[in-house]
């Protein structure tokens, strides 16, 4: 199972014409590994993610995931498909405050139609896969910055998504932390055989991916295997 | 109810505040409610447990309305009734408002003058008996076999009987004859009523109101003749419509409001694959919640403050209909209410939750 962007186009209405968001860009992401996406602002890295997310349905070309081209689906059948295939490491942790750390990874077993207690062991087992077993009844106000975005992390997993899509996960992290993220991040992506798409500013947490996919002005410039 | 569920827990500020508010609505709806019926109650209550099926008014001059005020009925028009194929009853019926006093004690009282024998009274009355409802019996503090004073006519009480009430005056009841003595008229050698109370199957009730000159109505549609319960019960319910409006309203509001602050949360839930069903079962779940407990609150508040001041002198009536007939409106209402505010949902965007800090 993997990640298949095949020569997508997504424009924006810009005024009276279109801006051009990525341009024919084509990537391939097997399982298992890790692709880093990078680039300037601007450059097309979040469209390219929201793409992949199925969040937006580009305008020409094809996006597979898990072997479903989405093209042809309806929103409810891409909400299911996020649902069951896809994991979203957000940019900013986006918790929901009413819930503990347990809680929000329950929540994706319930938006599933599963009893939410029937998945309490594997979210703790989550928890305890990014060090916080011990603060699963705390709610997000109660959690550290770095806490907060290893629930996110985790949160991304509960389903087993076969594409796990992260969007700069140590943006609001110093070094340390971040440094630790990544770790995870990368070996979760081997032990757990998702495709990662990691995009990034930050070209210290490249040598722990497995490739890495230049962006500019909406086109892919590059793509270096490691 | 997942997330909905520990919103309202996490919430609970906002949300008792809310529940207050629809608490204190349906508080307010409860009573006016119980106090409605209670002033019709005091109002028709005599007309409406008449054993009849129409009541003929004399026919008022083109363009009024009936109204037992202004109706004056004669032998010959009850008699022309009687006469009609399939009436089987037509019996007259007076009605008059009048000053009645027993000893030192004097009240209001409204006197039903009725044939004996039509089945009219809840008692016999006869040539100087009266037969008196509960609280007229109460306000003149008088028993079977105790004398009253009826304008310029003596009667003795034969029996105390049901708590019909007539234009917020208590009901005695009277022989026709006596009650033609009472008060004015006596213009006339005929025989008078104020309407005639018909029973009857298959009757063709246009004819004999063109023969006979009258007007007949159903009990229910005879009450506007009442001017007094027209114009009070039409004021009571029009509080009692607005109320349910404005409950409605303010419960759209607050949702719409707590959607638009929740509508981060939805993106984040609609990237994540919750559907749109999902999320609405969610929202509506929570307003449904919401809406029960503090209209079952206001509800029993209702009652019990019902139950207190019913046994005074304030006319409040405690059934069924009138404390949960307006719960159960509030809760329809505040559903509506709530779910015009919560479809929004459907216009999020789920985008807006990638790049979003929360």
């Amino acid at each position: 199972m993997s990640l298949v962007l095949d020569a997508v186009t997504l424009t924006y209405p810009d005024g009276d014409g279109r801006l051009t968001a990525l341009d024919s860009v084509s990537l391939t992401v097997p399982a298992g590994t890790l692709t880093a996406v990078v680039g300037p602002s601007g450059s097309g890295k979040s469209s390219l993610l929201a793409v992949a997310a199925t969040l937006v349905t580009p305008d020409r070309g094809r996006v597979v995931v898990a072997g479903t081209d989405t093209g042809p689906l309806t929103p409810a059948a891409r909400a299911e498909l996020r649902r069951e295939h896809i994991g979203i490491v957000f940019q900013q942790p986006n918790l929901l405050p009413s819930l503990s750390a347990a809680e929000q990874l329950q929540v994706m077993a319930h938006l599933s139609g599963r009893a939410p207690k029937s998945v309490r062991g594997r979210a703790m087992d989550l928890l305890d896969a990014v060090g916080l077993a011990d603060q699963a009844h705390r709610r997000p106000h109660q959690l550290s910055g770095g806490q907060r975005q290893r629930v996110n992390i985790a949160r991304a997993l509960m389903n087993e998504p076969s594409v796990l899509l992260v969007d700069e996960p140590t943006s609001a992290l110093d070094h340390e932390r971040g440094a630790a993220v990544m770790d995870l991040l990368a070996g979760l992506t081997v032990e757990r055989g998702t495709a990662t798409v990691l995009v990034t500013h930050d070209r210290t947490h490249l040598a722990r991916t497995d490739s890495t996919a230049t962006v500019q002005d909406g086109r892919l410039t590059e793509t270096v295997r490691v | 109810m997942f997330v909905a569920w520990r919103d309202l827990r996490f919430a609970k500020g906002r949300f008792a505040l809310m529940g207050t508010v629809i608490v204190l609505i349906t508080l307010l709806v409860g009573l006016l409610s119980g106090l409605t019926a209670g002033l019709a109650r005091e109002n028709i209550s005599a007309i409406t447990g008449l054993p009849a099926d129409r009541l003929a008014f004399a026919a008022p001059p083109s363009g009024q309305s009936v109204s037992f005020t202004n109706s004056t009925v004669t032998e010959d028009q009850w008699n022309d009734w009687a006469k009609r194929p399939g009436v089987t009853e037509a019996a007259p019926l007076g009605i008059r408002t009048l000053n009645a006093a027993a000893g030192e004690r004097t009240a209001a009282v409204s006197a039903f003058g009725t044939e004996p024998g039509s089945g009219l009274a809840p008692g016999t009355v006869g040539a100087g008996k009266a037969v008196l409802s509960e609280s007229a019996a109460e306000e003149l503090g008088v028993g079977v076999g105790d004398a009253l004073r009826l304008g310029p006519l003596e009667a003795t009480v034969t029996a105390v009987s049901g708590d019909a009430s007539y234009s917020h005056t208590p009901v005695v009841w009277t022989s026709l004859d006596d009650w033609q003595k009472l008060g004015h008229s006596g213009t006339t050698p005929e025989e008078q009523a104020t309407v005639i109370a018909l029973s009857g199957d298959g009757v063709d009730w246009a004819a004999g109101d063109e023969a006979a000159k009258t007007e007949a109505r159903t009990v229910d549609g005879a009450l506007t003749a009442i001017g007094s319960y027209q114009a009070e019960n039409g004021s009571l319910q029009l509080m009692r419509g607005f109320l349910f409006a404005i409950s409605a309203l303010v419960i759209g509001a607050f949702f719409t409001v707590w959607t638009i602050q929740r509508s981060g949360d939805v993106a984040v839930l609609k990237a994540l694959g919750a559907s749109t069903p999902y999320l609405l079962k969610d929202a509506l779940g929570q307003a449904v919640l919401m809406l029960t407990a503090g209209t079952l609150l206001g509800t029993a508040l209702a009652v019990g403050i019902g139950a207190l001041v019913s046994g005074g002198n304030v006319p409040f009536v405690l059934e069924p209909l009138t404390v949960l007939g307006p719960a159960a409106v509030i809760v329809v209402l505040g559903v509506l209410g709530a779910a015009l505010s919560i479809r929004r949902i459907t216009a999020v965007d789920p985008l807006t939750a990638l790049g979003s800090a929360r």
